[in-house]
């Protein structure tokens, strides 16, 4: 049975954006994918905790996409994850409703990848910056996926530029949904770009993409 | 006799106005202050006006005691009224049978005659509604547990009264004609009659308060001439009380039982606000009374007995109460408030006494006595309550009693909300809905009307008059939202408030654009355009219609909001200046080139948010590092 993906989506200034919106528009058309744009659905930042938690239930995968800002998430997701992963639901004794469940981030950063590494200006891996995602999926009881990261995406200047990204984006959504990705190898490498096939071979392959 | 009567008023109304704000200062309390100016134009020290013997003044003031009452009974639900039951009957009755019981069993003692000894006993077991809640409630000590059972004691005692009356003449020693109190209606009645008639008078004016005051209240409302309420409500208690009379009740108890049927009644507070200035002038020509009637050349005469017999009968009283309420297992702090405030004789002593000593039950010599003896111990109790308000321990044992069991009918409104119109409606259910206690108030009755329908808590009365936000609860809330619809309106009211509770928070409402600037410059802080946050929101709307993303169009709205309020609030600065075309004119400027987007100020609080491009610049030139 194919997998159902949930896409939480979260960018302040959408309007602003370069490479988020073509990553968005590569994947939120998918069947099975549901696409929830939380800066638009919750401009007040009220969220609505049994329609989140619904969602969720009816889910299998769960994707948070969001720059990486100041080495974490927009501020909506913290808002979404302080008020939907409620003790009782998402963790405690009767808190079981994500078990089983995979968690993924998917994020564009203006650093160069180079720059997450001991040695690099950020010093931190994106895996060690991701920590608190990860541990709040062990909580949870879902798996951990190491995070699809498209790095340098201030430098990415034209369609071109981020079509590749768009279609390994959309690779990794449509493998999750039909069984195909290796979640063991997923879980332990440091990019979930190095166990999908290169970009390259993709836009071989051929699937274009359009603008959100 | 007219000038008569005016320079007799004068004597009483000078009396008052220097001797209560002497008193008040002194810490010593109104009471007090009435007390002594009224033994100082008696007729023993400066003979400006007769003694008892001027009874028509003497019954006037009474009046005094029914609107006490009424107002009591005004501030008292039924349901409060239910939960004292225990301290009026259990008390009460333990209170008056062992005094009786006391005084009858010293005089047999001393070997005095029966009969004379029980009457005495039962008249010295009153004590004086007026004097001890006056005081207690000056205080605010009417609240505490303390203050709650005296009041309990002192509704039974006004019951016990008629059985009293009833009883004096069964005591009589000599053969009289037989004087029944002021019952003319009944005389022909036996006894079964007599008892439905007076059920039928209390039925009457429980039913007739259910269900005649809304309409009668309403009609009358709505003259819209506030003299025309204040004459109603004056009818409606001098009403009560001579249908009290006629059925051989206390006009007082009368009073109280119309006050607790109308306490729940949308008019309450209106009630309160006409009725307390009548009940405060009688009231205090009542203790006048009291106080020119201190026969001082009897006390001169017989100093021994009078002395001895008021600390006697005063110490008697205490031990007694002290026992009822530990019975009763009252704290310490309030057993002590309870015994030093019921301790007098009351009011209704004067009345027994003159009743037993044409009935013949006493001898005149006694009834002298008593009542030189009643008098002293009334003048003693605002010295004694001021003694046990020095007492730091049951000041601290009441404070923190305070908190429970509240005499009050309800918490008092956090929120006063003026005016219920299309803006009061939506403030008031969202108040409401939050939990937040708020008392509306409007001068339209049918709107109060419907507004109690919906459960909220509204009462009919113009807020612009200071005893009308008094009796809202002006003094303990923290909030005043004015949405009235007319500015010069909300003005005066903010204005009187801000001079009478400097503590509240003022939010007023304005129409136009001009009547902000009115407000602001009066020095309001809070001040609604109440067409700004509709049409904002229609803007964020469009907004979004036409492609925003929802977040930024919020913010966008945010931001203007924020501008538009500093500038309307330099523009009030300017209004009715020379410079207010000159500015306007800048700010017209400003606003037009924010619409055509030049204009930085606004663009900029809202674009420079998550904005990537100065970073993609420092991308593109590789240098994005530290
Ligand atoms: C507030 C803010 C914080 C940012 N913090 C980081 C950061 O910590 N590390 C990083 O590599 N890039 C950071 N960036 C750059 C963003 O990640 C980059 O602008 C974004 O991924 C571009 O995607 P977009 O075109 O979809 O907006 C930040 C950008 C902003 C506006």
């Amino acid at each position: 049975m194919p997998k159902r993906v949930l896409i939480l989506f979260a960018h302040p200034a959408l309007e602003k954006s370069r490479v988020n919106r073509y990553l968005a528009g590569a994947v939120q058309n998918i069947p099975g994918v549901t696409f929830n744009d939380l800066y638009e659905v919750y401009p007040d930042f009220q969220i609505d905790v049994a329609r989140e938690q619904e969602l969720l239930l009816a889910h299998d995968v769960v994707v948070l996409q969001h720059p990486f800002y100041w080495y974490s998430s927009p501020a909506i997701l913290k808002e979404w994850q302080d008020l939907v992963l409620e003790h009782g639901f998402a963790y405690g004794t009767d808190g079981t409703a994500l078990r089983g469940k995979v968690l993924l981030n998917v994020i564009t950063t203006a650093g160069p990848q180079e720059a997450y590494r001991p040695e690099g200006y950020n010093r931190f891996t994106m895996r060690h910056l991701l920590s608190p995602f990860e541990q709040t999926a062990s909580l949870c009881g879902m798996r951990y996926l190491a995070p699809l990261t498209v790095h340098r995406a201030l430098s990415l200047a034209s369609l071109r530029d981020v079509e590749p990204h768009a279609l390994l984006y959309r690779r990794a959504i449509e493998s999750l949904i039909d069984g195909s990705l290796d979640l063991e190898a997923a879980t332990r490498a440091e990019r979930l770009n190095d166990v999908l096939p290169a970009p390259d071979a993709i836009v071989a392959s051929g699937t274009a993409t359009g603008a959100l | 006799m007219h000038s008569h009567f005016l320079f007799q008023a004068f004597v009483y109304l000078a009396a008052a106005a220097i001797a209560v704000p002497v008193a008040k200062r002194l810490g010593l309390g109104s009471v007090l202050g009435y007390l002594l100016a009224g033994a100082v134009i008696g007729p023993n020290v400066l003979g400006l006006v007769g003694g008892r013997t001027e009874g028509s003044v003497m019954h006037f003031a009474e009046f005094g005691v029914v609107m006490l009452l009424f107002l009591i009974g005004l501030e008292l639900k039924p349901s409060l009224l239910w939960r004292l039951r225990v301290p009026i009957l259990g008390m009460g009755s333990a209170q008056v049978l062992l005094t009786t019981g006391a005084v009858l069993a010293i005089g047999l003692l001393a070997g005095l005659p029966a009969r004379p000894s029980l009457a005495l006993g039962l008249i010295l077991a009153m004590s004086s509604t007026a004097i001890v809640l006056q005081s207690l409630q000056e205080r605010n000590w009417l609240k505490l547990r303390g203050g709650q059972a005296s009041f309990s004691v002192l509704l039974f005692q006004d019951l016990a009264v008629i059985p009293i009356i009833a009883l004096l003449p069964l005591l009589a020693t000599t053969k009289t004609s037989a004087v029944t109190g002021h019952s003319g209606l009944l005389e022909g009645l036996s006894a079964w009659g007599k008892t439905g008639v007076v059920l039928l008078a209390v039925g009457a004016v429980v039913a007739g308060g259910q269900l005649l005051a809304r309409p009668v209240f309403r009609f009358i409302a709505g003259a819209r001439l506030p003299e025309v309420f204040t004459a109603f409500a004056l009818m409606l208690v001098i009403g009560i009380a001579l249908l009290m009379q006629t059925v051989g009740l206390s006009p007082a108890l009368g009073a109280f039982l119309a006050g607790v049927v109308l306490a729940e009644s949308e008019y309450r507070h209106e009630l309160e606000g006409d009725i307390e200035p009548f009940k405060g002038l009688l009231l205090g020509l009542f203790f006048l009374s009291v106080g020119s009637a201190i026969d001082f050349p009897f006390i001169h005469d017989h100093l021994g007995l009078v002395v001895g017999g008021a600390l006697g009968v005063v110490v008697l009283k205490f031990l007694v109460l002290v026992t009822v309420s530990i019975v009763f297992r009252r704290q310490w702090s309030d057993t002590l408030l309870f015994g030093f405030a019921l301790a007098q004789v009351g009011e209704f002593a004067f009345v027994l006494l003159g009743l037993s000593e044409r009935l013949g039950v006493l001898p005149p010599d006694w009834t002298r006595a008593a009542m030189a003896v009643t008098a002293l111990s009334m003048t003693a109790t605002p010295p004694l309550l001021l003694l046990l308000h020095k007492l730091p321990r049951v000041r601290a044992g009441g404070d923190a009693d305070r908190a429970m069991d509240s005499i009050e009918p309800e918490v008092p409104g956090r929120v006063i909300l003026a005016g219920f119109g299309r803006m009061g409606n939506i403030i008031g259910r969202f108040l409401q809905a939050n939990g937040v206690p708020t008392t509306v108030l409007d001068v339209d009755a049918e709107l109060v009307d419907g507004v109690r329908k919906v459960g909220l808590k509204a009462w009919y009365g113009d807020a612009s008059r200071l005893d009308m936000l008094r009796a809202a609860g002006a003094d303990q809330a923290e909030v005043l939202i004015l949405t009235l619809s007319d500015t010069t309106k909300i003005r005066a009211i903010g204005e009187l408030a801000r001079k009478h509770f400097p503590h509240l928070k003022i939010l007023a409402r304005s129409r136009r654009r001009v009547d902000a600037y009115e407000l602001i410059n009066a020095g309001f802080e809070h001040v609604y355009r109440e067409t700004l946050g509709t049409s904002l929101d229609m803007g964020v709307d469009a907004l979004q219609l036409v492609g925003f993303r929802a977040y930024h169009a919020r913010r966008a709205a945010f931001a203007f909001r924020k501008h538009n309020e500093a500038s309307m609030r330099e523009l009030a600065s300017h209004w009715g200046g020379q410079n207010y075309f000159n500015v306007l004119r800048a700010k017209i400027e400003e606003a037009e080139s924010i619409l055509r987007g030049g204009g930085a100020v606004l663009k900029d609080q809202v674009d420079a948010a998550w904005d990537n491009e100065p970073l993609r610049e420092e991308a593109a030139k590789g240098t994005l590092r530290r």
